[in-house]
């Protein structure tokens, strides 16, 4: 049932839209288009007023930083001449997860693909749903335009998703930071802030009131970001199994 | 004639009506709010950065601590959205145990909803009685996971374990005698099994006790008719999802419309409102506690009939059986891999959501290919119903926000997350 309208649905997105998004995609039974921040309001305003697509409601609105996208602290996969890496080489410097104060993290993403605003749409008249993504095109200055005037709900996710990511939402009427502290300074969900923080704080009784100093504590990251292609075993094990046994049995 | 102007009210963020720590700034105009404007994140703990930098199931314990009154039904989010990008199939038994677990949970949350609406507004038996049944719900959470709040039960792939064949029982103390202890373990004698069924029995007549004290209530009923009265309209636009979506008159529950695990085999009904204000709301969580007793009896009667695996037996996601540790090398290497590494999942990214007590509950999951999460986003229900206090709130008097925000179900821990 689902995979049919996911199909459907696909297809009048491209239809309508033509080359207004910029990619659409449905993996994983999930619908998700791409367009430009220029865009982004028309082709909202489309979604929710177009009778067969109805998105009545945004559901999530979320930031990502896909500064560090694929990175993995051990590699797993190559050898070289004394054999396999044994584990994490800190030399090689600050991973994410184990940045410390004043630490900096290359950013891997090409121009204009760091930082995004992953939309979650349903549509309660046509129960379906889609994901829509906008690049900022700016890394230092992330600009996106606010979708409060098409979704409402909108003002506190973005809210949220400039707090912790920096992402500006251009129109917004109200932008504050939302989960953090008054007077925080940095944006926390960014992967080029540390785990730990940069600040910690104290009541000092000498002084008399609340101070804040560089963090104490240490980075502890217990397991490494790996990959392997263990869940290329998924889809087929049951099979591959069952043939092992086979196998056995006449063996 | 005096000079009268607005003037601003500060409440909470310690204020027994705010649910947690809720700072809201009121403006006010008299005793009538004019504007109000909520300050939250108090609470936040940085959840979602945080299974950044762990393997995927270490995570499952932190779902427990967002809405931490319906915690089940988080793990059941999060370990929805791993299995949707891994692909691995659940077997029947344990999604009947997911099932019934997300309805129990549907209970436990209702009536810490009911209790503390309840006393928020002046009547103080409700929230006693509530916390009366909340007993033997987390005595249930106890017996099936060790904790009676932060199960940690639900894995990608099934159930941590089983449902147990007897219950924890009463011991004889200094603070309870022998026949008292003897009481209470009455109906703890047989299976977990048998001890929910006796509640499903019971629980009706207790929820015909509610009603008794509140649905014709006049002062509950002067509280809630016509407060926070939201249109269906405006639900779309301020995001509301769940009760609070269906108080409004909109016929919509993921489990009926976007069925997950066993629920399309489930005979119940969906509760709606007409006008969209506390006191509908109010009916429509009654009732939906109605029909959650209706659907673990169901499972229950499934449940008894059919045993059978309660967690995937594809070891490259759950660890393999104590004995096939110590015998068998290959489930050695399975169990030491998934303990010192964990699993990765394939890169994508997918957004798993289902019917929490509040609302929508979604977890969208971005994945590079690597053992741990490359971002996690909750989709918290309590934060988009919070995000229209001003709306519902601008116009009513100081006392009713108390009311609107007992409606509104908030917990803090899913909201600053």
């Amino acid at each position: 049932m689902m995979t049919k309208s996911l199909q459907q649905l696909g297809d009048s997105l491209r239809e309508i839209f033509t080359d207004k998004l910029m990619s659409v995609d449905e993996s994983f039974g999930e619908v998700t288009a791409e367009v430009n921040a220029e865009n982004l309001i028309e082709v909202a305003t489309a979604l929710r007023d177009n009778e067969n697509l109805a998105f009545q409601q945004l559901v999530d609105l979320c930031g990502v930083d896909y500064s560090q996208y694929g990175q993995v602290e051990w590699q797993t996969n190559n050898a070289s001449r004394s054999g396999f890496s044994r584990g994490v080489d800190t030399d090689t410097g600050a991973t994410m997860g184990r940045l410390q104060f004043g630490d900096d993290l290359e950013s891997v993403a090409s121009e204009g693909r760091r930082f995004a605003a992953v939309y979650h749409l349903i549509s309660y008249r046509h129960n379906h749903r889609m994901r829509l993504r906008v690049f900022a095109a700016d890394d230092d200055f992330p600009v996106v335009p606010t979708v409060t005037e098409v979704w409402r709900v909108a003002d506190w996710y973005e809210r949220e998703a400039f707090d912790l990511f920096g992402i500006l939402f251009s129109g917004h009427p109200d932008l504050r930071r939302i989960l953090t502290d008054y007077g925080f300074v940095g944006h926390p969900f960014r992967k080029d802030f540390p785990l730990i923080g940069h600040v910690e704080m104290r009541y000092d009784p000498e002084k008399g009131r609340v101070v804040y100093e560089p963090v104490s504590i240490e980075p502890r990251v217990l397991v490494p970001r790996v990959k392997r292609e263990d869940h290329r075993y998924l889809s087929d094990e049951q099979s591959d199994e069952a043939g092992l046994v086979e196998a056995k049995k006449n063996a | 004639m005096p000079e009268i102007k607005n003037y601003t009210l500060n409440f909470g963020p310690q204020h027994p009506a705010a649910h947690g720590v809720l700072r809201l700034v009121l403006e006010m105009d008299g005793e009538v709010i004019v504007r109000a404007d909520p300050h939250i994140g108090l609470l936040h703990r940085g959840t979602e950065k945080l299974a950044e930098t762990k393997p995927y199931n270490q995570t499952i314990g932190y779902m427990d601590r967002l809405d931490y009154v319906s915690m089940m039904c988080n793990e059941h989010g999060y370990v929805m959205a791993i299995e949707k990008l891994l692909g691995v199939e659940v077997p029947e038994r344990a999604q009947y145990i997911r099932v019934m677990f997300d309805e129990i949970t549907r209970i436990l949350n209702h009536l810490m909803w009911i209790g503390t609406h309840a006393l928020d507004v002046g009547a103080m038996t409700m929230f006693l009685y509530a916390f009366r049944e909340r007993e033997d719900l987390m005595d249930l959470y106890e017996a099936v996971s060790g904790a009676r709040m932060h199960a940690t039960y639900y894995r990608p792939g099934g159930v941590a374990r089983d449902l147990p064949d007897s219950m924890p029982q009463y011991q004889e103390s200094r603070w309870r005698s022998k026949k008292e202890a003897d009481r209470l373990n009455e109906n703890r004698q047989g299976s977990l099994l048998d001890f929910t069924e006796d509640f499903t029995n019971r629980f009706p007549g207790y929820i015909d006790e509610y009603e008794t004290l509140l649905t014709d209530n006049r002062i509950w009923k002067q509280r809630t008719v016509g407060i926070g009265v939201v249109t269906e309209e405006r639900a779309y636009q301020l995001g509301f999802t769940g009760p609070m979506l269906r108080g409004s008159g909109v016929e919509w529950d993921l489990r009926k419309k976007q069925p997950y695990e066993v629920y399309d085999r489930m005979d119940f009904d969906i509760p709606v409102g007409t006008e969209g204000d506390c006191y509908d709301r109010y009916l429509v969580r009654i009732e939906e506690m109605r029909q959650s007793n209706r659907i673990i009896k169901q499972c229950i009667a499934w449940l008894r009939e059919n045993p059978g695996l309660v967690m995937t037996d594809n070891h490259k996601v759950a660890p393999p059986r104590r004995e096939e540790i110590k015998a068998d090398m290959e489930g050695l290497i399975h169990h030491f891999k998934l303990f010192t590494e964990g699993y990765t999942l394939p890169e994508g990214e997918a957004y798993a959501a289902i019917e929490h007590p509040k609302g929508e509950f979604g977890v969208y999951l971005v994945s590079d290919g690597a053992n741990k999460p490359y971002r996690v986003k909750v989709r918290a229900p309590g934060f988009a119903h919070l995000s229209a206090m001003n709306e519902m709130a601008s116009g009513h008097m100081l006392a009713d926000v108390v009311a609107i925000i007992g409606t509104q179900d908030i917990v803090f821990g899913e909201i600053d997350r």
